[in-house]
């Protein structure tokens, strides 16, 4: 198809492919047409990735990166500011639906295969963008200056303390100073505010061509590019302008009303989105009696809580996000979608999202000796499931399943033995359970049932 | 130009020539950005030593100090408290405080301190960094508990001498700034006798 030569447009086109790239991107972009309700959630990360960039930008003008005024700064913008309030409370919440919508997106990944073979790299360039949010949003909580703020930033940086020789060196590094203070602040801002949006920027570009390259996976798991009309189209294919456009501005209209009914009824999620002792300025004598980072990284503080040693603690946090990385690699099995694998998948990534949940919810609690086990408990799950993952990319004997399950379970019990020290040893041995029945349910009791049978994969997107 | 002249060794040594010395230009021009985020001469100078007057703590009282932005603890322990640390040597990861880094020599003993009755320490948990909790009712922090500081960001326990127990988080006892006495009840937090007086 030719491009317009005439006109504005055309005169354009002489000089920069703007016809071309609506094509290419748009209205001539191919999308399987199955999408289902798992599809919004792309084109709404990007909604709220406009939303904290807009917000965010009017906030600079009235905040004040510096320990004496940060907190007061706030308060004005809160208080003074016409409409402060409301910009404040849209890029706090905004912070929060980011990562919903993004753990959603993920989901929508693990469900339908979405990273497997050729969609590598767009799963990679979307777990940097995970990590980058998490800087972001790590670095943005402490610019109100809160109690919170300070201490939350206090714990995590001091996580480097744990790395061998070079740890020290490196959080002061971080720092800039011996504790947190005006420096770490001012660096945090500049940060916060231009060197991770920018990088996300990048990073963003990158995931969407990457995906335009290959094309969009689907609830199917089949490659639409595979069966094309004679006009070279693909026949299951539907151009993303109009249909899927059409389709997430409905999304985003969905998202719009509840994001501003939270922005207007309940920014502060009793305490989950904004936490009370954040409304205390930093006090560098006092910790809060309860320290717990905000939601959405508590299901990785809980693996480093679960383990005592601390270097290894914060090897087995960083391992949580590095593993999954490596997902391309781990389920190797040739069927994309949940819809063709087999009960055992079903199950095991039901429990990876209730095994998610808890380990989030483990995290914002007070450390106990129930909660401490459970927290290695479910540690334990969390990893177990890649071991599944990969267990599951093929048919195995029985000799395989029967032996894993006795390494396995002998290897966790090993560690009770060695490492595991509760004050109360019988909570050892009650919560000792539950990776074992996890084992026995996905490795032993296939050998009883059919759940490891897969279903056929269709030729063509099935709705 | 007679493309018939090519050389591509020629080539190859300059292509490669250019892509090293440029790299080592680029790495070695990171150094002062990198090197600017390091604490600054203002941030280095920072941390004179402080006096502090005990005259008037009741025993069993804490107070809290600052030194160099970080809290210091001055607890003035009752003989009741000191009779609880012979005890406790087998709970203990370090009982005889023989890690060098965490005090100065004059407070490896099994008081932890210069005087028995002062206890003067950093209230930064060693493990990440909270500020722990005086807590010294006995049976405050569980069945056993004695006395001490409870650190409720990882539940790190410290003994009345700011030991760390065993099975917690944190892996080294409470850090003991350098400090001395002036006189009968003043403390300089800062500097040891030795460093004072050179």
């Amino acid at each position: 198809m030719s491009e317009q030569s005439t006109g504005l447009l055309g005169w354009i086109n002489a000089r920069f492919p703007l016809s071309k790239m609506m094509r290419e991107h748009l209205s001539e972009y191919y999308a399987p047409k199955n999408f289902n309700f798992w599809y919004f959630f792309g084109s709404l990360a990007l909604l709220v990735l406009v939303i904290q960039i807009l917000s965010g930008i009017f906030l600079t003008m009235h905040y004040k990166p510096d320990a004496a005024l940060a907190f007061a700064s706030v308060e004005h913008i809160m208080r003074d500011v016409n409409w402060g309030w409301l910009i404040r409370y849209m890029h706090s919440t905004g912070a929060s639906f980011f990562f919903i919508v993004v753990y959603l997106h993920m989901f929508r990944g693990l469900m339908y295969g979405s990273f497997k073979n050729p969609r590598e790299l767009i799963w990679l360039f979307g777990m940097l963008i995970y990590v980058a949010l998490m800087a972001e949003a790590f670095m943005g909580y402490l610019l109100p200056w809160g109690n919170m703020s300070y201490w939350g930033a206090q714990v995590i940086i001091n996580l480097f303390n744990t790395i061998p020789f070079i740890g020290e060196a490196v959080s002061e590094w971080i720092r800039g100073d011996f504790v947190i203070s005006d420096a770490t602040l001012n660096r945090f801002f500049a940060l916060h505010v231009i060197a991770v949006p920018l990088a996300l920027l990048g990073l963003i570009i990158g995931h969407i061509l990457a995906l335009h390259e290959v094309g969009s996976n689907n609830p199917d798991g089949v490659e639409i590019k595979k069966t094309k009309g004679a006009d070279g189209i693909p026949l299951d294919g539907i151009p993303f302008h109009p249909y899927y456009t059409v389709k997430d501005i409905l999304g985003s209209v969905v998202f719009l009303a509840i994001f501003a009914f939270v922005i207007f009824f309940m920014p502060e999620m009793n305490g989950y989105f904004l936490e009370p002792a954040n409304f205390d300025p930093a006090n560098a004598l006092n910790t809060p009696d309860h320290i717990a980072p905000i939601w959405y990284f508590t299901p990785f503080y809980t693996v480093l809580r679960a383990i005592p040693d601390p270097f290894l603690g914060f090897m087995m946090m960083a391992m949580a996000i590095v593993v999954l990385f490596l997902l391309p690699w781990i389920d190797r099995n040739p069927i994309k979608s949940i819809r063709y694998r087999s009960t055992l998948f079903k199950i095991n990534l039901i429990i990876f999202v209730i095994t998610f949940i808890i380990l989030g919810y483990l995290g914002l609690k007070s450390v106990t000796d129930l909660y401490s086990q459970l927290a290695l408990r479910f540690t334990e799950i969390y990893f177990l499931f890649f071991f599944m993952l990969w267990a599951y990319s093929k048919p195995r004997s029985s000799g395989f399943w029967i032996g894993s399950f006795i390494v396995l379970l002998a290897g966790l019990t090993a560690y009770d033995f060695l490492a595991n020290s509760s004050e109360q040893p019988s909570l050892i041995w009650k919560t000792w359970v539950i990776p074992a029945a996890y084992l026995f349910i996905t490795l032993l009791l296939p050998q009883f049932t059919n759940w490891d049978s897969e279903k056929q994969v269709p030729e063509r997107v099935t709705s | 130009m007679a493309k018939d002249n090519i050389d591509p060794g020629r080539r190859t040594a300059i292509t490669a020539g250019t892509a090293i010395v440029g790299s080592i230009g680029a790495a070695v021009a990171t150094w002062p950005f990198l090197s600017s985020m390091n604490p600054s001469a203002s941030v280095l100078a920072a941390g004179a030593p402080v006096e502090v007057d005990v005259s008037k703590m009741e025993l069993g009282q804490q107070i809290q100090e600052v030194w160099r932005r970080k809290p210091v603890w001055i607890i003035r322990r009752t003989p009741e408290m000191v009779s609880t640390l012979a005890g406790l040597t087998k709970k203990l990861r370090d009982p005889n405080s023989e890690t060098e880094s965490q005090q100065p020599a004059f407070a490896q003993n099994e008081f932890r301190s210069i005087n028995e009755e002062f206890l003067v320490l950093i209230g930064i948990c060693t493990h990440l960094g909270c500020s722990p909790e005086f807590k010294p009712t006995p049976g405050e922090v569980g069945a056993t508990w004695q006395g001490g500081f409870y650190c409720a960001c990882h539940g790190s326990r410290f003994d009345l001498a700011g030991r760390v127990f065993k099975n917690v988080p944190a892996n080294k006892n409470l850090e003991v700034p350098p400090y001395h006495f002036i006189t009968e009840n003043r403390i300089l937090i800062g500097l040891t006798e030795e460093e004072a007086s050179a």
